[in-house]
């Protein structure tokens, strides 16, 4: 059960920790220093061992402490869920510890969160992006990328048209069905082997 | 590196592979258009001859940043990307997504649209879990388990039709309510559909459950450990299968599921085959559940009448009374009024648990919306869970897992 008990005693010798509230779920803030050994005392000790998701949440540009890394973990025993945020430290180049080693279900999580906002995880096996390209430039989820993209003064006519704002396609280079087709692939995406042109050579009519 | 590289010719469209001339391993690229994936998915592998060494997904092919779109459009209009994400079950993640908010706007719903989202939820789940085990079957070189459970679900898709207005984007569910009532005599017909189910399940399994060929490529191959599921955040049928005893609909009741009686079947071993046996006993409580529902379905209103601010009066007041209009007016304008705060909740749907995480700054659209997708972290577990295998059963391991690449990358 998670009572008033629970979490004095959860919270009692951890000044590092922080109680925000408990209205959908017990809500904590942790120092990001301290994350790591927390996170195994939970696993361990508070049957807390099943992370059932790891997000960021971008509190504006404005904001004293921009980023903060949410995580949720499940409890089979308390039939609960726990939720920690942790603040980044910095906000113009934010990183905290990797949980990875902790919960390996953090992996991906991790890197998604890396590919959407550019909060580095020290010690992430394998910290690249997830779900956009290898070489896309941006962070899409912190608030100061618009929902159309980066506006530009000399934006793409058939592009403009459609989204009705001044920008560029993506750089699609490295991206989907656009690397070159002569690497190793390995290295490099699969592509039909017709379509030889990338986006300095103009597509074969 | 200066390892000699030799390109090898694979006979099928989308895989390529070289040749490493020293350590004689091979890189076999499948993906991220080939049938085995079930969609986009990229797989990376290392073969030893025919053995798997190293298995890497790649992801991302179907991302169309539905989490950004959230953050710029109010919470009904978000209702119909929903379901683009499973989109094998897109009632049961509207309603996912409608709990979300109503429970961070704190409405109370009536008897009747609870039970309504009970009755289509576990109508998604039927539907996906008929179309998982055919294309598992088939997967593993089984063709006729599919045609039989495909004429099953081509029967719900036009129940679908029937209520929704649509057979595969239903968009059915709004903030405090649902789209529109039942139909009438529609309830007999979902009701004459669950009677002759199991018929059409039994045939099924008589072709499946107990096939020679299914046995020996099922049995014993990708087996998840109990400490492995939950270490890599499996949720689901794949969890079930391994033993762990979680459904939320029994541990963490919502939408009103503990008034109905069923069991939650659990594997032992965790393996392909285990994961087929636990979906079709879900088929069959769903069943029940549906029965259940069918009976004892209440009167009364569909939507929550008092919530003003979130769900908008019906058709005939607006055109009549004044007030109605400029309720429905600010609704469709502003969205539904949702007060500051954060929200985190999950559903049990047929692929897994989705959640969602809501933050608000208050008004009409989120502030940060998380989608946490089943598929997504079911598929995590391929790179430890696929090594070690022959390169012919990672096609029965991705029938197993039933993951929808729609809702892996949003």
């Amino acid at each position: 059960m998670i009572d008033d008990d629970f979490v004095k005693s959860l919270l009692g010798g951890r000044d590092f920790l922080n109680l925000l509230h408990q209205e959908d779920c017990l809500t904590l803030s942790c120092d990001s220093s301290h994350l790591v050994s927390f996170c195994e005392h939970l696993r361990d000790n508070e049957t807390f061992d099943l992370l059932v998701d790891l997000t960021a949440v971008d509190h504006g540009v404005d904001a004293e402490n921009r980023f903060s890394v949410v995580v949720h973990i499940y409890s089979l025993v308390h039939k609960s869920y726990l939720r920690i945020h942790v603040d980044c430290p910095d906000n113009e180049s934010p990183s905290i510890p990797s949980i990875c080693g902790v919960f390996p279900a953090a992996n991906w999580h991790e890197r998604e969160t890396f590919d959407m906002f550019g909060i580095v995880f020290d010690e992430h096996p394998n910290l690249k992006r997830i779900l956009m390209w290898d070489e896309y430039p941006y962070h899409p989820l912190r608030k100061e990328f618009p929902l159309a993209g980066i506006e530009v003064p000399l934006p793409a006519a058939d592009v403009s048209e459609v989204t009705g704002a001044a920008v560029d396609p993506a750089p699609m280079m490295g991206g989907p069905f656009v690397s070159s087709g002569s690497s190793r692939i390995s290295e490099s995406e699969p592509r039909a082997k017709d379509e030889s042109w990338t986006e300095k050579t103009e597509k074969p009519v | 590196m200066s390892t000699t590289v030799k390109e090898v010719q694979v006979g099928d469209v989308g895989a390529r592979a070289e040749m490493h001339a020293d350590d004689g391993k091979m890189t076999l690229n499948v993906g991220p258009s080939h049938p085995t994936t079930h969609g986009v998915l990229r797989l990376l592998m290392e073969l030893d001859g025919d053995r798997i060494t190293r298995c890497e997904p790649v992801l991302g092919y179907l991302h169309r940043g539905d989490e950004k779109i959230a953050e710029n459009m109010t919470y009904n209009q978000f209702v119909p990307y929903t379901d683009r994400l499973d989109y094998l079950a897109p009632l049961a993640n509207n309603v996912a997504y409608a709990i979300t908010v109503e429970k961070l706007a704190g409405v109370q719903l009536p008897e009747r649209c609870e039970a309504i989202r009970v009755l289509i939820c576990e109508m998604a789940r039927i539907s996906s879990h008929l179309l998982g085990m055919g294309v598992f079957g088939m997967d593993a070189g089984a063709w006729t388990p599919f045609m039989y459970t495909f004429t099953e679900r081509e029967k719900l898709y036009t129940l679908f039709e029937e209520l929704t207005g649509a057979r595969f984007t239903t968009s059915y569910t709004r903030i405090g309510g649902v789209a529109r009532d039942i139909p009438d005599g529609w309830l007999p017909k979902v009701e004459k559909f669950v009677d002759e189910l199991p018929k059409a399940l039994d045939e099924v399994e008589k072709l499946l459950t107990r096939n020679r060929i299914f046995l020996d490529r099922t049995e014993g191959i990708g087996t998840i450990s109990k400490e492995d599921a939950i270490a890599f955040g499996i949720t689901g049928p794949n969890l079930r299968a391994s033993g762990v005893d979680l459904d939320l609909r029994k541990d963490k009741p919502y939408s009103g599921y503990e008034k109905y009686e069923f069991d939650v079947p659990i594997g032992t071993r965790g393996d392909c085959y285990d994961r087929y046996l636990v979906r079709i006993e879900e088929v069959r409580q769903s069943i029940l559940i549906i029965k259940q529902v069918i009976a004892t379905m209440p009167t009364g209103l569909w939507y929550a009448e008092d919530a003003k601010k979130i769900f908008a009066p019906q058709k005939e007041k607006i055109m009549t009374s004044m007030e109605e209009l400029i309720q429905n007016f600010m609704i469709v304008t502003e969205g539904p009024q949702v007060p500051p705060g954060e929200v985190y909740f999950e559903a049990e749907n047929p692929k897994g648990a989705l959640g969602f995480y809501l933050v608000s700054k208050g008004g009409g659209v989120p502030y940060r919306l998380k989608i946490r997708a089943p598929s997504f972290c079911n598929l995590s577990i391929l790179e430890k869970l696929a090594p070690g295998h022959m390169l012919s059963d990672i096609t029965v391991i991705l029938g197993s897992l039933d993951f929808v690449m729609g809702e892996c990358d949003r």
